[in-house]
């Protein structure tokens, strides 16, 4: 079974995708958050406890669902495969870059595209960094960057992430982890729903290759559009959700969505996350998807995401979102953190670094 | 016959080497892969250029001969 054999079901497969994020979103989880994957994995890491901002801390059945749908049908269909070796501590930082860019910005590119479709004009600000980011990285790549060849392992190695993460959620519906009775956290569809929802988008994912990053890369590579209409299904089909229910607001402060209009912030949160993805093969839901299918390196690169979520609320470096304060009915604008601030500038130096002294020649 | 040995690597780099091999000569090339969407992309990009593969599949992944 393929899914990017065609373009038409590619688009289908991203209408699906965005039903999925419609229905959970409508089922209870934050508002125009829907699915992100930044904003999922900082919330499992704080059910965890590997950070204590308490309003974002509940293991999020979708993440453990996306890859083991990823995994479930990689295994059904032959596609799972075993592999580790390419640059391991390299592709860690780059899940590291990936979380911090993300949380200046407040989501992945998943969620920027969700915000988008919401009416999120600071969405469509970021968007330009991401694109100048991605853009960063395939000029990389045409210079010859390359982290170097993945090798076969034991069957049991790729298999590792996938049974943590069902761990994660396992111990998460026991009531064993930390859950947010507030805020964020606290928002969310039934845990089945969630699964289920997780388990078809990860399935779809990877028939699909979804990826943000890969989408516009492919574009600005080879003039191939096909990635792209991926996330244009996913785009059109929650673009239409947030009209029929009232939430397509056109705005920059618009409070309750958990967004900020630090411009110059969002295009260089998005940049790094942009430019890391490129690097590291793959946006934050393609690393989840590949870790399904075998790759320890793409596993490794999804430990780097949980780090990254900690430090972000460990430090401070993550950005706080326009709000209404209840009592007054002001608005409060959010901002990006002095610390955050900081933060994205030392992934986008490590990120030109990494860029430009990893060679394919160097590769053996 | 030239060859791409691509395998292991991460997108898009199989199908970036097995572009620039197309573009340096006129001979058939032989593309090594591992995945199969790799694989899917190499012969998408040989039927873009005009060109006719032949694939089978071998204990690493696969190997695409573009004719």
């Amino acid at each position: 079974m393929n899914l990017y054999d065609s373009r038409k079901k590619l688009a289908v497969a991203g209408v699906l995708c965005g039903a999925v994020a419609a229905v959970l979103a409508y089922f209870g989880n934050p508002a125009n958050m829907a699915f992100c994957i930044a904003c999922f994995v900082r919330d499992m890491a704080g059910s965890l406890g590997m950070h204590q901002a308490e309003v974002v801390q509940y293991a999020r059945p979708e993440i453990t669902g996306l890859v083991l749908g990823a995994f479930l049908i990689s295994v059904a269909t032959k596609e799972y495969r075993s592999t580790a070796g390419s640059s391991p501590m390299i592709r860690f930082i780059l899940g590291m870059v990936i979380m911090i860019g993300s949380l200046v910005f407040l989501g992945c590119p998943l969620r920027m595209v969700i915000r988008m479709s919401a009416g999120d004009l600071n969405a469509w600000v970021a968007l330009v960094g991401f694109i100048l980011g991605v853009a960063t990285g395939t000029f990389a790549l045409k210079k010859g960057f390359s982290l170097g060849r993945s090798h076969d392992t034991g069957k049991e190695s790729g298999a590792v992430l996938p049974i943590l993460l069902a761990g994660v959620l396992v111990l998460g519906v026991m009531g064993l982890l930390k859950a947010s009775e507030a805020g964020p956290g606290s928002m969310h569809a039934p845990i089945i729903l969630s699964l289920i929802g997780g388990l078809v988008f990860g399935a779809l994912a990877q028939k699909a290759r979804m990826c943000f990053a890969g989408g516009i890369r492919d574009v600005i590579l080879m003039k191939n559009f096909d990635l792209l209409t991926v996330i244009g299904g996913v785009f059109v089909v929650m673009l239409v959700f947030n009209l029929a229910m009232g939430k397509f607001v056109v705005g920059f402060d618009t409070p309750g969505i958990i967004a900020h209009s630090d411009h110059l912030w969002n295009i260089l949160g998005m940049y790094a996350v942009g430019f890391a993805a490129v690097l590291a093969g793959g946006c934050p839901l393609r690393q989840l998807i590949l870790a399904g299918q075998g790759s320890s390196d793409a596993a490794v690169t999804v430990l780097g995401l949980f780090v990254g979520a900690a430090l972000c609320h460990n430090l401070g470096l993550a950005s706080s979102g326009t709000a209404l304060n209840a009592e007054t009915n002001e608005v409060v604008a959010g901002a990006a953190t002095p610390a955050g601030k900081t933060a994205v500038i030392i992934c986008i130096v490590v990120c030109f670094i990494i860029a430009f002294t990893n060679k394919r020649e160097n590769v053996k | 016959m030239k060859e791409v040995d691509a395998r292991g690597l991460s997108c898009p780099e199989p199908i970036m080497l097995t572009a620039e091999a197309l573009k340096s000569g006129n001979g058939p090339v032989k593309v090594l892969v591992s995945e199969p969407h790799q694989k899917t992309n190499v012969e998408k990009l040989a039927k873009d250029r005009g060109k006719k593969t032949k694939t089978k599949e071998i204990d690493t992944g696969f190997e695409i001969v573009i004719e």
